[in-house]
């Protein structure tokens, strides 16, 4: 039988794949898109908390809800953010965007 | 029984479509499977009878965000580079796993108070009543159009030729 662990076990292994993929990798898509992972991840422990600790109250649900407004906010300016990146400097490898490393 | 086949057929593709996201070479084939891991965690929405969430992770993940993602490869011609690691491959596997293996352990050795109520069927007219109901999250509710309206304002901004 399923349980509350199998959810939250799987939920961490998205994040932790998420979690490897915005640290290890160059392509500022591929890191938003592992941003995104994660952000599922967490939504996903949320429903599974509201599902077995509150069945009746759904408040882990509202909260996925609104996590994914600002998932939507923030994909919409990240590839903003990108685009004009690309149109300046050529590239998207996040190693060589360092203007403002000190 | 039905619910833990789905439970499992839908964990194994979507870690496997979550690998293949960050270890495909090829930039599009990655975001293809990243579509598939989102309509995954829909249908894992599913086995937790949030059929609300499922609906709405179909509609904004698997429609609106994975198109925005595949417009940003297409328009910045990075596919041919493909998806290579940078320095720090080794330590960050090496975090990813100390966190994952640290995360495991806490909620298995957290006696969690699981209720043994059944889950509310359907689910969106309860929703509709914490959203728009007296004493639910009006507030947030009034305040997530707000960032979106900024957020599509900045990107237009960002975008915009000068």
């Amino acid at each position: 039988m399923v349980g509350l662990e199998h959810y939250l076990i799987l939920s961490a292994v998205l994040f932790s794949i998420g979690l490897y993929g915005a640290l290890a990798k160059r392509n500022a898509i591929i890191i938003l898109m592992s941003i995104e992972l994660m952000l599922n991840a967490v939504n996903i422990t949320m429903v599974a908390f509201s599902r077995y600790i509150v069945p009746l109250l759904l408040t882990g649900q509202i909260f996925a809800i609104f996590v994914m407004v600002v998932a939507a906010a923030e994909v919409a300016v990240g590839l903003a953010i990108i685009i004009a990146i690309y149109r300046h400097r050529e590239t998207i490898d996040a190693t060589k965007i360092n203007l403002m490393k000190w | 029984m039905g619910v833990s086949v789905a439970f499992w057929i839908l964990a194994i593709v979507g870690v496997m479509a979550a690998l293949a996201v960050v270890l495909l070479r090829d930039v599009f084939r990655a975001a293809l499977s990243l579509v598939l891991c989102f309509l995954t965690v829909a249908g894992i929405y599913i086995t937790l009878s949030a059929d609300f969430l499922a609906a709405v992770q179909v509609l904004i993940y698997v429609g609106a965000i994975s198109v925005l993602i595949i417009l940003a490869i297409m328009l910045t011609r990075e596919v041919q580079r493909g998806s290579p690691s940078n320095r720090l491959q080794v330590p960050a596997f090496i975090i990813a796993v100390l966190f994952l293996g640290g995360v495991v352990f806490a909620l298995l050795n957290t006696p969690w108070a699981v209720s043994s109520a059944p889950p509310l069927e359907p689910t969106t007219p309860a929703i509709a009543g914490l959203l728009f109901g007296e004493g639910g999250f009006i507030l947030p509710v009034e305040i997530a159009p707000l960032l979106l309206l900024a957020a599509i304002l900045g990107a237009i901004v960002l975008v915009r030729e000068k």
